[in-house]
């Protein structure tokens, strides 16, 4: 088995390159995944506590958006951020910020309807009485956020996991530009494309380890946290 | 509403699911004291206590409440994956910092959970979880504390317990309504009793003359179906 061995090999030797690559995957997946737990809580959260007419269908609309394709994300924030796009002034097409937009645009949603599932669980238990001490819904739904935030956590790791793992949206807003908007999926295919399998494999390798070492770090945060107010 | 009423339904009615659930029920509770809803499972007494708080609305009647302050108490203790502190402290969000947690120290001195006041609330046994959902209605300071079968789930002591702080609290001046299964409960702590059946009031007075003497044929079928409590008594 040559190529593993140097696969192993490139791992091994991973140059300043690499790393970067890792870094700027890392930065712009967990920024994304930052923003998306920032919408998507709130809102998961308030479409599970208040009642208003077209709850269901936004309900639904959330559901439906969990498989949103990111190549479709990524054509219409192209079609948004190009030059003669509305927001083609801002020159973000092709830079990091456009591609954590793509990726917080995919995010964002699965966050709110796993939240959505969630807090609506968790309102069956304690619903009617937060509704009797009289609390108003935003108030209501930040109370269910709290209790159920162990259970978020997997939301955050689903969401997580999209974003590392996501090549359509980034490669159409980002352009896999080398040493600027080049990720580990975009090289990963790029490498694979030119040949270079080993190098792919390496960085196919990084990419798992890098997504293992968050969710073991995340499992041990929920776990400590748990033990105290589970 | 006559001046010592504390609640007045007026031939109130509510379907929930297309199933006619109250059946132009009116009763009156009076101010103060301890008035309990019993009756057969279906017959209504859990969704009164849920019109009376406001949290369903009647399908037609009229529902008068005297009370400034409410506070509701479930059969399954309501409480957040948090300290037992921060549990009361949620109903008390419009008072200052320093008020809130006189308060909440207050309400846990009450009910015997002083040093308790930062474990989890999940981890307390059913018994302390059931009385630190009465601190927290203890806490709101309510005219009016409703109690849905609150000690259902309890073994005697833990009963005991919480009769004792339901009483005490209706000796301050809260107007209670109490749903119970339990007879002997209703017995030693109510003053008042309304018998539903059918989502209607069938028979309202003092609790010893009227499951000693039921007048309606609802309420002589309702109590003859209970366990014979009063004979284990007589045996003793």
């Amino acid at each position: 088995m040559p190529i593993l061995h140097e696969t192993l090999l490139r791992l091994w030797t991973l140059d300043r390159d690499v790393i970067a690559i890792a870094w700027l995957s890392l930065r712009v997946s967990l920024t994304a995944v930052s923003i998306g737990l920032l919408v998507g809580i709130p809102l998961g959260a308030l479409v599970a506590v208040a009642r208003f007419p077209g709850c269901g269908i936004l309900t639904g609309l959330l559901n439906a958006f969990m498989g949103l394709p990111p190549v479709i994300v990524g054509l219409v924030l192209y079609l948004v951020l190009s030059r003669s796009g509305p927001l083609g002034s801002l020159g973000l097409l092709f830079t990091p910020s456009a591609m954590i937009a793509a990726q917080a645009t995919l995010a964002t949603p699965l966050v709110a309807a796993l939240t959505r599932q969630v807090v609506a669980d968790a309102e069956i238990h304690l619903g009617e009485q937060l509704r009797s001490l009289g609390l108003s819904a935003p108030r209501r739904a930040g109370i269910l956020i709290y209790d159920v935030r162990f259970s978020l956590v997997t939301a955050a790791l689903a969401a997580f996991g999209r974003a590392i793992s996501e090549i359509g949206a980034v490669l159409v807003v980002g352009g896999n530009i080398a040493g600027h908007t080049r990720t580990m999926t975009t090289a990963i295919s790029l490498e694979t494309q030119k040949g270079d399998l080993s190098l792919a494999l390496a960085l196919g390798l990084l990419l798992m380890g890098l997504v293992v070492a968050v969710n073991a770090v995340a499992a041990l945060l929920r776990g400590y946290a748990a033990k105290a107010y589970g | 509403m006559s001046a010592t009423s504390a609640i007045q339904l007026d031939a109130v009615s509510l379907s929930l699911g297309g199933r006619p659930v109250l059946d132009r029920l009116s009763a009156k509770i009076a101010l103060g004291g301890i008035t309990a809803l019993v009756g057969p499972n279906g017959a209504g007494k859990s969704v009164t206590l849920r019109v009376i708080d406001g949290l369903l609305r009647p399908d037609s009647g009229t529902v008068r409440i005297a009370a400034r302050r409410r506070a509701f108490v479930f059969q399954t203790p309501a409480l957040i994956r948090a300290s037992a502190a921060a549990n009361i402290a949620l109903a008390l969000r419009s008072l200052s910092r320093r008020a809130r947690a006189a308060r909440v120290r207050d309400a846990l001195a009450r009910v015997g959970l002083q040093d308790r006041a930062e474990d989890a609330a999940t981890r307390l046994s059913g018994g302390e979880q059931q009385r630190l959902a009465l601190a927290r209605a203890w806490a709101i300071e309510p005219d009016l504390l409703l109690l849905d079968e609150p000690t259902a789930s309890l073994d005697p002591a833990a009963t005991d317990i919480v009769e004792g702080l339901v009483t005490e609290m209706a000796r301050d001046g809260a107007t209670v309504v109490l749903v119970s299964h339990n007879l002997g409960q209703v017995a030693r702590l109510a003053g008042a009793m309304i018998v539903l059946a059918g989502g209607r009031a069938v028979e309202q007075g003092a609790p010893h003359q009227i499951l000693l003497k039921p007048r309606t044929p609802e309420t002589r079928a309702y109590l003859a179906g209970e366990l014979p409590w009063t004979s284990f008594a007589a045996a003793s």
